[in-house]
């Protein structure tokens, strides 16, 4: 008696276990409003990335053309892959004292992995990453950039 | 009334005015040829589109949606495609079973088409035998995916048509003896009188559990017949690259990939037709307001809206269950669907004798 009823206990698990599998299909199957598909070339100018998404390294600005980065070159030490090149300069302050400050962020996009380690390592929270992503270029030297806009210094205040 | 069967019959009085008895018949059999192939070809077209929106739905993603609104002139695209291309041939394959086997898949399954019941009085030939008509034809599909298999050349092609051989062999077992279940039922073999003797009620409805559990070994083992997953071992595209169709191309391989869904239709078709009523609207018992009601949707629109309810049924399966190993599908074949079966139709006789059903 106890392989008859093993039999139907057997054949009872196996139609609840594909009914629980059909019952989550029939969820999405009747439930579009789940559909998470971005039909991205039409819809690109209301896309919206997720919070979490990491498109490219860039260097703050605000108004006045000024940055938080001091040239301390601890994201050039982060980064795993030598993407990131920092070239210093020496300011002369009115008091005659030599500052230290950046003559080019050099970033090489195409050898970015977009880890966020530089992100985490900067002192002076100076960069962050970029939601962008339409990357492509013919030119692949396009892809080294210079963060630093032309003219552009140290904010006050910021060591 | 305006009925399909007024129409058709008005048309052929009059084409018997117009013509002597044996051009007529010749008239009509050319029509009907014109009508399975005109069939076909749409079927064809919204089965697959209807399959990928399905597929798309269940998977959270869009499916086709950049032809024409919605994606409803993909499949046209796609067919004028595989029309375009070259169906060239390997070179050592046998020249003339390669060439006959799509063909032979493809008028197996037109055969099937002649019993079926389409609405109120439209059936293309009303035989006494028509469910033993339909059982002995569908199981000539395998020679044609058996051929192809042979004269692809190709270890692949072969692999899969054995598998497809020795699956359609085993599972036309359960599929003939959840069939035979109805047959005691009804005791005819006749597809409208199956129709006809389900005036008060379906045999799902009218025959107790034991239908219920003959409908679901029939939904199972149908869906193995027509390859399709989970039980599409004979494509197995991850293992086989496609089975038995690896080395047809273009309007050859389009035959194959036609007379699958053609299959599907048909075996969902007979399903509808024996267990849930075919043309016959939804009619309970004695309750006449009620059946009068009912009779207000056309036959035809009953029939094909069951039909395609049971064809989303073994597009849901496809799409939610994994494929089974080769020991796995012929385990669940002869130790499990076949003594359940066995089991069943019995039950189903005792109940037959003694009048139990409605």
């Amino acid at each position: 008696m106890s392989f008859l009823s093993n039999y139907i206990k057997e054949v009872y698990g196996a139609v609840k276990s594909l009914l629980t599998g059909m019952k989550l299909t029939g969820y999405y199957f009747t439930h579009p409003k789940e559909n998470i598909t971005e039909e991205y070339p039409d819809n690109r100018a209301t896309l919206k990335m997720a919070d979490r998404f990491r498109g490219e390294v860039v260097l703050m600005h605000d108004e006045q053309n000024e940055h938080a980065c001091t040239g301390c070159s601890a994201c050039e030490l982060a980064c795993p892959n030598g993407t990131i090149k920092i070239i210093n300069k020496f300011d002369i302050t009115p008091e005659g004292k030599k500052k230290k400050a950046i003559d080019a962020f050099v970033y090489h996009l195409e050898l970015c992995t977009m880890c966020n380690l530089c992100i985490v390592a900067c002192p002076t929270d100076a960069i962050k990453m970029a939601q962008t992503f339409e990357h492509s270029v013919y030119d692949r030297r396009l892809l080294t950039k210079q963060l630093n806009k032309a003219g552009s210094k140290i904010r006050e205040g910021v060591e | 009334m305006l009925s399909i069967a007024n129409i058709l019959n008005s048309f052929d009085v009059w084409l018997n005015k117009l013509l002597n008895p044996t051009l007529v018949m010749l008239v009509e059999m050319a029509l009907i040829a014109i009508f399975a192939i005109a069939l076909f070809a749409v079927l064809g077209l919204v089965l697959v589109y209807l399959e990928r929106k399905v597929s798309a739905l269940i998977q959270i993603r869009k499916g086709p949606n950049r032809v024409g609104p919605f994606g409803i002139f993909q499949t046209t695209a796609d067919t004028v495609k595989l029309i375009m291309k070259e169906s060239f041939m390997p070179d050592s394959a046998d020249k003339f079973l390669y060439k006959t086997a799509p063909f032979v898949v493809m008028i197996t399954a037109m055969l099937l088409l002649a019993p079926l019941p389409f609405a109120e009085g439209v059936q293309i030939w009303n035989i006494n035998i028509g469910v033993f008509f339909i059982t002995a034809v569908s199981s000539l599909s395998v020679i044609g995916i058996l051929m192809a298999g042979w004269a692809s050349n190709n270890k692949y092609s072969l692999l899969g048509a054995m598998r497809s051989g020795a699956q359609i062999v085993s599972y036309e077992l359960s599929a003939g003896m959840a069939i035979l279940s109805i047959i005691v039922l009804t005791g005819s073999l006749n597809l409208q009188e199956i129709v006809l003797s389900q005036k008060d009620g379906w045999w799902i409805f009218k025959g107790h559990i034991p239908a219920i559990i003959a409908f679901v070994i029939y939904i199972i083992a149908v869906t193995a017949e027509t390859n399709r997953a989970p039980f599409d071992l004979a494509e197995a595209e991850s293992e086989l690259t496609g089975g038995f169709h690896t080395e047809y191309a273009g309007m050859r391989f389009a035959l194959f990939f036609l007379a699958e869904y053609i299959n599907i239709f048909i075996v969902c078709a007979i399903g509808a037709t024996l267990f849930l009523g075919g043309w016959m609207p939804f009619h309970i018992g004695n309750w006449q307001a009620f059946n009068h009601v009912m009779d207000f949707i056309p036959s035809s629109i009953w029939f094909f809206g069951k039909t395609f309810g049971l064809i989303l049924l073994i597009m849901w399966f496809r799409w939610t269950f994994p494929r089974l190993r080769i020991d796995q599908l012929l385990n669940l074949e002869w130790k499990y669907l076949l003594p359940i079966s066995m089991f069943n139709l019995l039950v189903m006789t005792l109940i037959a004798i003694k009048g139990w059903h409605f």
